[in-house]
C-alpha cells in the first residue's frame, strides 16, 4: 500500500480539501450573520449616523458669503483690512453687481442673517439696502461708493467690510469660537464682550449640576442597593418593585408630578406652612431654579444607579466581610476596607450612566428649570427653533456629543456594553 | 445566619423617653393641624409615654393593650378630624401598640445577631430608615399624583374636602375631560397608532440583527454594537436635531416628487424616527437572551434535517422569545414616552400624548394632565409586570434546557 492520501492534503466528504471546505463554511456563516445584520445597520446609518454627522457638519460649513457675493469676495482679498481705509470703488461696484442677482434670488436677507450672528445691525442693513439696490443699474450709475453710502451709512463703516472679509472662508472655525464665547476677528480670535458671553458659563453650569446630581444619585442609591443586596431575596424582589415602578413610569409624569410637589401653592409649600415651618408669605422657591432641576432629575435618574450599583453589590460574597470581622476588624474598618473597594465598579458604572443621561437632559430643565436651571440642551434647542443660528447650534451640539462619546467610551472599558442591563 | 437571639425585658428608663420622643413627633403633626405645635408635642409625648407605663406596670397583657390604643386612638382621631382622623389614629395606634411592646420586650433583637453592642442595634436600625427615606423619596411623586388626578377643583394640592375624605372633593372630571377634548383624544390616538408600528419595526429589524450578532464570527462586531447601541448613548437634543434636518429633507421628496399625502408622509417621519430610538433597547435585550441560547439545540434540529427558517420558528424563536417580547415592551415604552424628536420630526397633526402634556406643562397647566399621568403610570404597571413575568420565564424555560 502506498501512502499517498495519507500525506497529502486531508480531504472533506467531497473530494475538496478540508482547510479549504472549512474555510468556505466559515465564510458562509461569516456572510449570513453580516446579511442578518445588515439589514438593521443601514437603516441605523442612513437615517441616524449620517443625518446627525451632517448636522454637525453645519457647525464648520460657511459657503454662504462667497456664493452670494462671489465677485466681492474676490475683491476683498486685495483690501488691506488693518489699514483702516474704505475699500475702494471696484469692491463698490463688485458688490453692487452680486446684490442686484442676490435681490432677484431673494438670497441676501438670508446673507444678512447670517452676518447679523458676528454684528448686531447687519440684518436690517442688507435687507433695507436691497430695497434701493434693486433700482440701481450696474453700468449707468457707477460710481456706487458715495450712493451705497447714502444708502446706508453702515456701508461707509470700515467695520462692516471687516466683518464680511474676516466670514468669507467657506469653512470656518466661527461658530466653534463662538460657542466657547470667543469670536473670530480680523485679527484672529478674540474673547466676546463681556455682555455676550453666557455659553462657558451654560457648559459650566450643565457639568456641575450634572456632577451634583450623579453625586446626590451615589448618596441616595448606595444605601438602597445595599440593603437590596443584603436583603433575602424574597423581600429585595418586593422592595425592588419601589425602584422598577419609577424606571417604567413616564418620564413626562415623573416630571409633572415634581412641578405638582414644588410649585409655590404645591404639595411641599402646603405641608411645610401647615406645619408652621415656613411662614405663608414666605414660602419656598424651589422650582424654576437650579435646584428644582436638582432635586427632580435626582429623582429621574436615581433607578440608574441604583440597579448596576445592585448588580455589583449583588455578587459581594458575605463571607469575606464576615471574615474580616472574625479577625477583628471594626465595622467601619470592614465597610471601607473590604466592602467598599469591591462595590467601586457599581459606583463607577452608575455614575458615568447617569453622568451621561444629566449632561443631555432636555425635558426636565426645560419644566422645572426656569432661566436659571436650564442646561446646554436647552441653549441648543433654542437656536435650532427660535434664534435659527442652526451653525451655533451644531457647534454646541459637537461639544457636547464630543463630551458624552468620550464618557461613553470610558464607560465600555469599564463596564462593557455587552453588561449593560434593562431592568 | 439569623441565629435565635434570646431576648430580655428592658428598662423602663429605655422604653419610656423613647416611646416619648415618637409620641411627641405624631403630636407635632397633630399640633400643627390644631394651630399649636408645641402644645402638640407636648401632649404627644406625655399620652404615648404614660400609655406606656401603664401597659407595662399596671396592665400587663399585650393583646388589651393593644385594643386599647388601636381603639382609644381612632376615637381621639375622629373626634379631631373626622373619618381621615379615624384611619390616621387607627394606623397611629396599631402602630404605638407593636412599637410598645417591641421595645420593651426586646423583640428589635430577635433577628439580630447575639453579640452586637446596642449601638450596633441602633446603627441598624437607623439604617433601615434612612433606606426607608429613600424608598419613600422615589415613590411619593407617583403616589402624589394619583389621588390629585381625582380633585373636583382645579388645583394642584390637596383641598380640605379631599383631606376630609368628603366625596365632595372628589370627581372624574379631569377623566371626563380626557376623554372628550379632542386635542386630547386626537394625540392619544396619535400615540396609539405610532408607538405599535415604530414598535414592530424596531423588534423585527432587531431580533433579525441580535440573532446575526450572537454568531460567533462576526467581523467588526464591537464596532457594529457601538452603532446599533448609539441612540441610546447620543443625547436625544442632538439626535433630534439631526433627524429634523433628515427627515424635512426626506418629506420635502416623498411630498413633493412621489406626490404622497402629506398627514401620511408625517406619521411615516415620526415612525421611522421612534423605530431607530427602540433599536437599542431590543438589542441589548435580545442579546441577553441569546447568551444563554444553547447553539447545539439549531445543530440538532439541523440535524435532522430542519431548514435554517424551520429552525428559527421552531426551535429559536420560542426560547427567544421572552427576551423579544420585553425588548419590545421597552420599545414601546421608548416610543410613547418619547417627546423631543417628535416635537421636531412631527407636526402639529402627529402631536401625541407626551407632547401635549410638553405644551400643557409649559403654558397653560391644566388638572387634566394628572389625569392623563395617572392612566400612564397604570399603564406602566402593566407593562412593568408583563416584563416580569416573561422574564421569570425565561428563566424557567433556560432553567430547563441543558446548558
Amino acid at each position: 500500500m502506498t501512502d499517498a492520501t495519507q500525506s497529502g492534503p486531508m480531504l472533506a466528504a467531497d473530494g475538496t480539501p478540508l482547510k479549504k471546505s472549512l474555510a468556505r463554511s466559515l465564510r458562509r456563516r461569516k456572510l449570513r450573520a453580516l446579511a442578518l445584520i445588515a439589514p438593521l445597520l443601514l437603516f441605523v446609518m442612513l437615517s441616524f449616523v449620517i443625518p446627525i454627522v451632517s448636522m454637525l457638519m453645519r457647525s464648520v460649513e460657511n459657503g454662504i458669503v462667497a456664493e452670494t457675493l462671489p465677485l466681492t469676495v474676490v475683491e476683498l482679498q486685495n483690501w488691506d483690512a488693518e489699514g483702516g481705509e474704505l475699500p475702494d470703488e471696484a469692491l463698490y461696484a463688485a458688490f453692487i453687481k452680486d446684490m442686484i442677482v442676490a435681490v432677484e434670488a431673494k438670497t441676501h436677507t438670508r446673507l444678512g442673517t447670517r452676518l447679523n450672528y458676528e454684528q448686531t445691525g447687519m440684518s436690517s442693513m442688507f435687507r433695507k439696502s436691497g430695497r434701493n439696490i434693486k433700482r440701481l443699474d450696474p453700468e449707468a450709475d457707477a460710481p456706487f461708493k458715495e450712493k451705497l453710502i447714502e444708502i446706508h451709512d453702515g456701508w461707509g463703516d470700515v467695520e462692516t467690510w471687516r466683518t464680511i472679509k474676516t466670514h468669507a472662508v467657506p469653512i470656518t472655525n466661527g461658530y466653534f469660537l463662538n460657542a466657547v464665547d470667543m469670536r473670530r476677528t480680523p485679527e484672529g480670535a478674540q474673547a466676546q464682550p463681556e455682555d455676550k458671553q453666557i455659553l462657558i458659563k451654560l457648559f459650566g453650569r450643565t457639568l456641575m449640576m450634572s456632577l451634583i446630581i450623579t453625586g446626590a444619585c451615589i448618596l441616595l442609591a448606595y444605601p438602597v442597593s445595599y440593603l437590596l443586596a443584603t436583603l433575602p431575596m424574597r423581600v429585595s424582589n418586593l422592595l425592588m418593585i419601589l425602584v422598577l415602578l419609577p424606571f417604567w413610569t413616564s418620564l413626562l409624569v415623573r416630571t409633572s408630578a415634581w412641578k405638582v410637589m414644588l410649585q409655590q401653592q404645591g404639595v411641599i409649600n402646603e405641608t411645610l406652612v401647615w406645619l408652621g415651618l415656613v411662614a405663608d408669605d414666605a414660602r419656598l422657591v424651589i422650582i424654576n431654579n437650579q435646584f428644582g432641576t436638582i432635586i427632580a432629575m435626582t429623582h429621574i435618574l436615581l433607578p440608574f444607579m441604583i440597579l448596576p450599583m445592585y448588580s455589583v453589590m449583588q455578587t459581594i460574597p458575605p463571607s469575606y466581610t464576615r471574615a474580616a470581622k472574625s479577625m477583628g476588624a471594626t465595622n467601619w474598618t470592614t465597610f471601607w476596607r473590604i466592602y467598599f473597594p469591591q462595590s467601586i465598579p457599581g459606583i463607577g458604572a452608575g455614575s458615568i450612566l447617569v453622568f451621561i443621561l444629566a449632561i443631555g437632559y432636555y425635558i426636565t430643565p426645560e419644566i422645572v428649570g426656569g432661566t436659571k436651571g436650564v442646561f446646554i440642551s436647552n441653549r441648543i434647542a433654542y437656536h435650532i427653533s427660535s434664534s435659527l443660528n442652526w451653525g451655533l447650534a451644531a457647534a454646541l451640539g459637537t461639544i457636547l456629543l464630543a463630551v458624552v462619546l468620550l464618557l461613553y467610551w470610558c464607560y465600555d472599558k469599564i463596564v462593557g456594553i455587552d453588561n449593560v442591563k434593562l431592568g | 445566619m439569623a441565629a435565635l437571639t434570646p431576648i430580655s425585658r428592658k428598662p423602663l428608663s429605655v422604653v419610656l423617653p423613647t416611646v416619648a420622643i415618637a409620641g411627641g413627633f405624631v403630636g407635632m403633626f397633630v399640633g400643627a393641624g390644631q394651630g399649636n405645635v408645641l402644645l402638640g408635642i407636648l401632649i404627644g409625648a406625655a399620652l404615648m409615654a404614660g400609655l406606656a407605663w401603664v401597659y407595662i406596670t399596671v396592665l400587663d397583657n399585650e393583646r388589651v393593650a393593644r385594643w386599647i390604643t388601636v381603639l382609644g386612638l381612632g376615637a381621639i382621631g375622629f373626634f379631631f378630624a373626622g373619618i381621615t382622623g379615624l384611619i390616621a389614629g387607627l394606623l397611629v395606634g396599631w402602630f404605638f401598640a407593636f412599637f410598645i411592646f417591641w421595645l420593651y420586650e426586646g423583640r428589635y433583637r430577635q433577628k439580630l445577631l447575639p453579640y452586637l453592642t446596642g449601638r450596633q442595634v441602633f446603627e441598624h436600625y437607623l439604617f433601615r430608615v434612612i433606606c426607608g427615606a429613600i424608598f419613600v423619596f422615589l415613590i411619593t411623586p407617583i403616589l402624589v399624583v394619583l389621588p390629585l388626578s381625582f380633585n373636583a377643583q382645579d388645583f394642584f394640592t390637596f383641598t380640605p374636602e379631599m383631606l376630609r375624605l368628603d366625596p365632595e372633593g372628589y370627581s372624574l372630571k379631569h377623566y371626563r375631560d380626557f376623554f372628550t377634548n379632542n386635542e386630547w383624544q386626537r394625540s392619544f390616538k396619535n400615540s396609539l397608532i405610532i408607538a405599535p408600528i415604530a414598535t414592530i419595526i424596531s423588534v423585527s429589524l432587531g431580533t433579525l440583527a441580535a440573532i446575526g450578532l450572537s454568531q460567533s464570527h462576526v467581523p467588526g462586531r464591537r464596532a457594529i454594537m457601538g452603532i446599533l447601541i448609539s441612540p441610546m448613548i447620543v443625547p436625544l437634543i442632538i439626535s433630534a436635531t439631526g433627524m429634523f434636518f433628515f427627515y424635512s429633507d426626506i418629506g420635502r421628496f416623498l411630498e413633493g416628487t412621489l406626490g404622497m399625502d402629506k398627514n401620511f408622509v408625517g406619521y411615516v417621519k415620526v415612525i421611522l424616527a421612534h423605530a431607530v430610538l427602540g433599536i437599542p433597547f431590543v438589542i441589548i435585550t435580545v442579546t441577553a437572551t441569546l447568551v444563554g441560547f444553547d447553539q447545539s439545540l439549531t445543530r440538532a434540529a439541523a440535524n435532522m434535517g430542519a431548514g435554517p427558517v424551520r429552525t428559527f420558528f421552531k426551535i429559536q424563536m420560542p426560547l427567544i422569545l421572552p427576551g423579544v417580547i420585553s425588548g419590545g415592551l421597552f420599545a414601546f415604552i421608548t416610543s410613547f414616552d418619547e417627546v423631543v424628536v417628535v416635537l421636531f420630526v412631527g407636526s402639529a397633526s402627529q402631536k401625541t400624548l407626551p407632547w401635549q402634556m410638553f405644551t400643557g406643562l409649559r403654558e397653560q397647566i391644566s388638572p387634566t394632565i394628572l389625569a392623563v399621568a395617572t392612566i400612564l403610570v397604570v399603564i406602566s404597571i402593566a407593562l412593568l409586570t408583563t416584563v416580569e413575568l416573561l422574564r421569570r420565564r425565561s428563566e424557567r424555560l433556560r432553567g430547563l434546557s441543558p446548558a
